[in-house]
Order: structure tokens, then sequence, then C-alpha cells
């Protein structure tokens, strides 16, 4: 029990953690990351600290409405978050320190695990059906 | 005993109220379709009118209960456009260097009569999305489900991997992913240590279209697959059911597959 509560409040407390320190971070030995947006637009659903914050907790209770109700073109989405957020030299939020999924998580020392199943990159085919 | 407390008193009173309460409900019935005062049942017969394919709404309706109908004495002996279309779709690559390893969420099977080796058959067989599915029956932490509108998939997030599903589904319809995956669809998530299925294209359905595998036949001029709204009288799917012989594959289970066959 403690450990499945552990599991979900760890990203929490990280990330309000890197919040807090964030100030004194020019002197910690661990470099502040480093996050570059490929495609910067003004489409973000919420302000950055609260996505910091709460990313994890919207993408969960999207994951149950998309999967188990078929709420389709819903506000959150991870696709949606990879479509702005994918590294311009591989197309990806993953691959090295500098993508952006991995930087924070690899800072915060949480495992990502979205991507062991979704495609973290953009640009890949959608609906093929039937090829030639 | 007291003559209140005597069960026949209401049961002499009974018909005569259900009569009249079954009269005024007819007749509102009948009044609410000239008056065309939809009830959400009307209202969703009109949107079904209006597509190719019934179109759902913002979430699965448990309304709809998506079927498919295969007629064997169209489908081509040979020919797999079914199963490369899936494979497409779903991003699904059988050629992974270990083919009786790699997942399966439609295969062809051949048939022929053992008693004359004349008659051969060939049919596309996949998940049958039962009403009443085993798989979801023996799941361990819920991850085998059966959505409103009667597509049974898995939700890979608390899926454990275990297997049960796959033994208990007796049309063998389920594949484990026991390797890691890259090239996924990303709308079509998939990955190591779950059990995998026909999703029936959930993703294109959601959309408004039908499953790849459908269109392919179509495509390849065969028509062998038709896929609709079971619940839907007025559907092609369902005209064709009430109307010709079909048939579900293990029917003494009495799963109520969505997934109906005509000529076998």
């Amino acid at each position: 029990m403690l450990r499945r509560l552990l599991r979900w409040f760890t990203p929490v407390l990280a990330a309000v953690g890197v919040l807090a320190a964030l100030p004194t971070l020019a002197a910690a030995d661990v470099p502040k990351p480093d996050i570059i947006i490929a495609h910067p637009g003004s489409k973000c659903i919420a302000p950055p600290d609260v996505m910091r914050r709460t990313h994890m907790t919207m993408l969960l209770h999207q994951r149950e409405k998309t999967l188990r109700l078929g709420e389709r073109g819903a506000k959150v989405s991870l696709e949606g978050c990879i479509e702005c957020h994918a590294n311009k030299t591989n197309n990806s939020v993953l691959g090295s320190n500098q993508n952006f999924c991995q930087t924070c998580h690899a800072y915060v020392a949480v495992k990502v695990d979205c991507f062991d199943c979704h495609q973290p990159k953009t640009g890949m085919v959608k609906t093929t059906g039937i090829k030639p | 005993m007291s003559e209140d407390n005597t069960p026949d008193a209401p049961a002499v009173q009974d018909p005569a109220r259900r009569a009249f309460f079954g009269v005024s409900a007819s007749a509102a019935a009948a009044a609410a379709g000239f008056v065309a005062l939809a009830p959400g049942v009307r209202l969703m017969e009109l949107a079904h009118a209006q597509s190719a394919y019934p179109a759902a709404g913002k979430f699965a309706s448990s309304k709809i209960r998506w079927g498919m109908l295969i007629d064997t004495t169209k489908c081509a002996t040979g020919c797999s456009a079914c199963v490369s279309a899936c494979n497409t779709e779903n991003a699904i690559e059988p050629g992974s260097g270990r083919p009786a390893q790699s997942s399966q969420w439609i295969r062809k099977i051949e048939l022929t009569e053992q008693a004359d080796g004349h008659r051969e058959l060939s049919l596309p067989m996949m998940c049958q999305h039962c009403a009443n599915p085993p798989c979801v029956d023996v799941c361990p932490t819920g991850a085998s489900f059966k959505r409103a509108d009667g597509i049974v998939l898995v939700d890979r997030h608390i899926c454990i991997g275990c297997r049960y599903c796959m033994m208990a589904c007796p049309y063998q319809a389920r594949s484990f992913v026991d390797e890691p995956l890259h090239d996924q669809n990303p709308e079509v998530p998939r990955g190591q240590g779950c059990v995998e299925a026909c999703t029936l294209c959930v993703q294109r359905i959601d959309r408004g279209l039908g499953p790849a595998c459908v269109e392919a036949c179509t495509q390849a001029g065969h028509g062998a697959m038709l896929f609709g709204d079971l619940n839907d009288p007025k559907s092609e799917i369902a005209t064709r059911i009430a109307t010709t012989a079909s048939s579900q594959v293990r029917a003494d289970l009495r799963l109520d597959p969505g997934v109906r066959y005509q000529g076998i």
C-alpha cells in the first residue's frame, strides 16, 4: 500500500521539490534541465507551472475516459503534448536529455512509462488502413 | 387472516390497471412517433441515417452494438487482404524473425470438408467481441473490459500480462507481446508485457470509419465482410442477419459473439 502511494506521489513531490529548489539551482551539482520546444505555440492547455505539477494526473484521468468511455478529441491528449514538444532533431519527446519528457524525468529521477506503449514521435502515419 | 392480506385481492385489480397503463402507454408512444417529439432512440436513428457507418456520439453509446457479418462464400481462398490491412493499420509486424511469437489480431483459416475433401472454405477469424466475454470474466485486474458499444478491449495501463484471458478465449483471439515495440501507430498504443487482440479498429470507429479489414476486403473486390450496428434493425448487417442464415462460432458456449458467419 505504501509503495503504491509512493508510486503516485513521488512524481508530484518531485515536481514540487524541483519548483521549490529552482532559485538555488545555480549552485547545485545537477544542471537545470534545458528544455527545447521544437514547435512552440500558444496551444498549451495550462500554464507551465500547472502542467509541471498536474500533467500526470490529467493524463491519468483522461486515459480512462478515452479508452473506457470512448471519448475522442479531448483537451488533454498525450498526442497533443507530443505534437508541440517533440525535439526537432529526432521528432521525439525521448532519446536524450535534450528531449522534452526525458529531460525533466531524468532530472527528477522518475521513470516515464507512457512510451513503453505510446508512440513518442511526431509525424508517424495514422490510420493507414490499406497500403499498396 | 384478514381480507386485506388475501393474495387474491390485489390480483383481481391488477389486470385492469395493467391494461389501462398498457393502453395509455402505447397511445402516448404512437403520438410521440407522429409528432416527432423524439426520445433519444429516435434521435439516434436520425443520426444513424446520415452516415454510411453510424457515427458514435462523444462517448461510446450502449444503444449501439458493433458487429461484423462474414460471408464465407465470398471469402477467397489464398486472399489475405484483411490480415495485411490489419497489420498495417495497427502497426503489427509479422516478420519479427519469430513468426510463432508475433501478434495475430486476425488470421485466415482454410477449412476442408472431412467427408469427401471437396468443399473448401476460407474465413477470417478474430476476436468475436462477445456479449458475455470470458476474457473479461477471468481478468484479475479488470484490464479486459467491454466498452458500452460492445467492443471488447484490453486496458494496457492495468494489464499485468498474466494471460488468463488468452486461456479463457475459445477463439484463441488474443496475443501476448513479449518484446519491446517501437513503430506503433500513434492511435494504437501497443507494448511489451500486455495481451492484445482485435479492437474492431476502435480508433477508426470513433471517427465514423469501419475496421481496416472490412475496407480492405471491399477494395479487394470480395465484399465478404460487413460491419455495422447489430442493435439498429434498419442497418444492413441487422437486416441480413434477420433475413439470411448466419451462425455463431461455438454457439454452444452462449457467448453471443458480435462476429457472425454465413455459409459455414
